[in-house]
């Protein structure tokens, strides 16, 4: 089966309604179905192997994605944020592709690997230009991928991992009713296109048939002045947007939130002050902390409404604790917490989080990491409470998820290492109530040299990578600790740091 | 007959995509369904018209067949002259 019937259905259902609103122009589902057929046609005819959308979130990112499955090409959302280099290199991945945005940027730097680029607004207008009739055409029968994303590659090269038909299908007919949205009702969607969120939420609400308000690029006055005029009842957010909606409201901004009844949040660290603020700030909203992976097709575990306002209200310690967990696994997939040998660990012990279900994928286009079993191991770490709660206490690989953003230890400290006064370095993460976790370095100073200054060492990684690598805490140290294999323990480094 | 394939009815206006299917006879309104649409309509069967909705999954007790309803009509549906009943979603607090 293709999820392109999610469109299909909706169209059929409710022609004339408006299922997205992107810039101020209107697209009902009709319109969106029509479009994704001329997309249809455009993929078709340029034979190329992948569907790659190089922009913000806009209603190409609808189009093309439907369009990528009625021909059975795998759609490919890229992240527009990595350096040039970085991003050549995945453009070679998927070679020939129809790349939809950047036509100047695709041009300077993957000229010459064979892709047909179209911008944002003329590929818009093509597909609009195009009448195919849907009888004529043979569509894909959905038996193979439909979407592929690369991973951020914090500890190696981005890994390609693969999301079938069946995956998506399995996340989508589990956990959403058909048409069971109010025309009322909205969702606003502003988690960037190359996120699993954010193709998840395109096709739970077109699935729902509850218009997606779109905004292609966060500023919470532009979220906050949206939820107003859209109405908008349903919105996902990462934990740093919520701050910085929660930091304008508190500076007084003044508009009508009163429509807003769900806000669900995920892809990082929420820190517990943020989402007591958040509880506060919006009484009558519920709210989802929502936990899942790529690899998973979206949520496989959250916390749900009541289960926020009972802890924040219990004088119950256990039941508190709940406000910083995960909250439960949904009942269409299985949760395991295992040890280093595979060995499955009873409640309260921790070990790496393993989920198995339809949704799950757990395939990159290299190899399939899932078990003989089907069971995927998350490379998270954490452990489930008596009462079935999640919590989370760490990455596997200790990276480092600064405001939704992965990090690599190692790609910092190698930066740190070129410096004549720095003989050892460890990054690692530290709390921060504005991003989740924030850069930490420890420092040890070369023997016949002075310290280097903070400035010194934060210039130093600004100049070489980006500026979300700076570190906000720096530390000098006489040795780090090693154990006796002569790795490098970074758990107790973050200890020093926290 | 394998999942992904589109059945039509020959009773009424339902259509179904197969998720889960076994050896056994598909029906709606009592009559087998198709990939095509027969010429002459089959009669209604009384004790199979209680109608399908669209965007419902319908399931057999035992597990071996799924089928989502993707187009409604006054059938129902069932399996070898067992009926099929409704399997409900377990909709998130919108999580997405």
């Amino acid at each position: 089966m293709n999820i392109a019937l999610l469109l299909e259905m909706a169209a059929e259902a409710a022609p004339d309604r408006v299922g997205l609103v992107c810039d101020g122009k209107r697209w009902t589902y009709a319109d969106l179905l029509a479009a994704a057929r001329g997309a249809f046609e455009l993929i078709d005819q340029s034979e190329c192997e992948y569907v790659a959308l190089l922009d913000e979130s806009s209603e190409a990112a609808v189009i093309a994605l439907f369009g990528a499955a009625l021909a059975g090409v795998p759609y490919c959302p890229l992240n527009y944020r990595l350096p040039d280099a970085d991003l050549a290199a995945l453009l070679g991945r998927i070679a020939p592709a129809l790349v939809v945005g950047d036509e100047e940027r695709v041009e300077r730097i993957a000229g010459d690997q064979g892709h047909t680029v179209y911008s944002r607004e003329l590929f818009t207008l093509k597909v609009q230009e195009a009448f195919p009739e849907a009888e004529d055409r043979a569509y894909d029968p959905g038996e193979g991928i439909a979407v592929q994303l690369f991973t951020s590659g914090t500890t190696a090269a981005p890994k390609a991992a693969i999301l079938r038909h069946s995956n998506l299908l399995g996340y989508i007919l589990g956990t959403v009713e058909f048409a069971s949205a109010d025309e009322a009702d909205a969702a606003l969607v502003v988690v960037p296109p190359y996120h699993i969120a954010g193709i998840s939420a395109l096709l739970s609400s077109i699935y729902a048939n509850r218009r997606i308000v779109m905004l292609p690029s966060f500023e919470p006055e532009a979220w906050l002045r949206l939820v107003d005029t859209e109405k908008v009842t349903n919105a996902f957010v990462v934990p740093t947007m919520m701050t910085r909606i929660i930091d304008k409201l508190e500076k007084g901004m003044s508009v009508d939130l009163s429509t807003l009844r769900a806000v669900a949040y995920g892809g990082g660290k929420m820190p517990l002050e943020v989402i007591q603020k958040a509880l506060a700030l919006f009484p009558d909203a519920g709210f989802t902390n929502a936990y899942g992976l790529t690899e998973t097709s979206s949520t496989i575990a959250l916390l749900g409404p009541d289960e926020h306002r009972e802890a924040l209200a219990s004088d119950d310690p256990n039941v508190q604790a709940r406000l910083a967990s995960l909250g439960k696994p949904l009942p269409t997939v299985e949760i395991e917490i295992r040890d280093e040998d595979g060995k499955v660990l009873p409640a309260g012990e921790a070990g790496e989080i393993y989920v198995r279900g339809e949704q799950v994928s757990g395939e990159y286009k290299e190899k399939s990491a899932l078990d003989a079993e089907g069971w995927f191991p998350t490379r998270d770490a954490g452990f489930m409470d008596e009462d079935g709660y999640l919590f989370l206490s760490g990455r596997a690989d200790d990276v480092i998820v600064r405001g939704g953003e992965n990090m690599s230890p190692g790609e910092i400290e190698d930066v740190l290492l070129t410096h004549p006064a720095v003989a050892d370095a460890c990054a690692a993460a530290v709390p921060s109530v504005e991003w989740g976790e924030a850069v930490g370095i420890a420092v040890v100073v070369r023997e016949g040299h002075g310290a280097p200054s903070e400035d010194e060492l934060k210039e130093l990684i600004r100049a070489r990578l980006r500026s979300s690598r700076v570190p906000d805490k720096i530390m000098f140290v006489k040795e780090l600790p090693y154990n006796e294999m002569g790795k490098l323990l970074r758990r107790e480094v973050k200890k020093i740091l926290a | 007959m394998k999942p992904g394939t589109r059945l039509k009815s020959a009773a009424c206006d339902t259509e179904v995509m197969v998720i889960r299917c076994s050896d056994g006879t598909i029906e709606c309104g009592g009559a087998p369904m198709g990939e095509d649409k027969p010429a002459d309509a089959a009669p209604l069967a009384a004790d199979f018209s209680a109608g399908t909705l669209m965007g419902k999954r319908y399931v057999d007790a035992d597990g071996n067949y799924e089928l989502l309803c993707v187009k409604p009509g006054k059938g129902s549906l069932s399996v070898d002259g067992v009926a099929l009943v409704t399997k409900d979603a377990k909709p998130l607090p919108a999580s997405d």
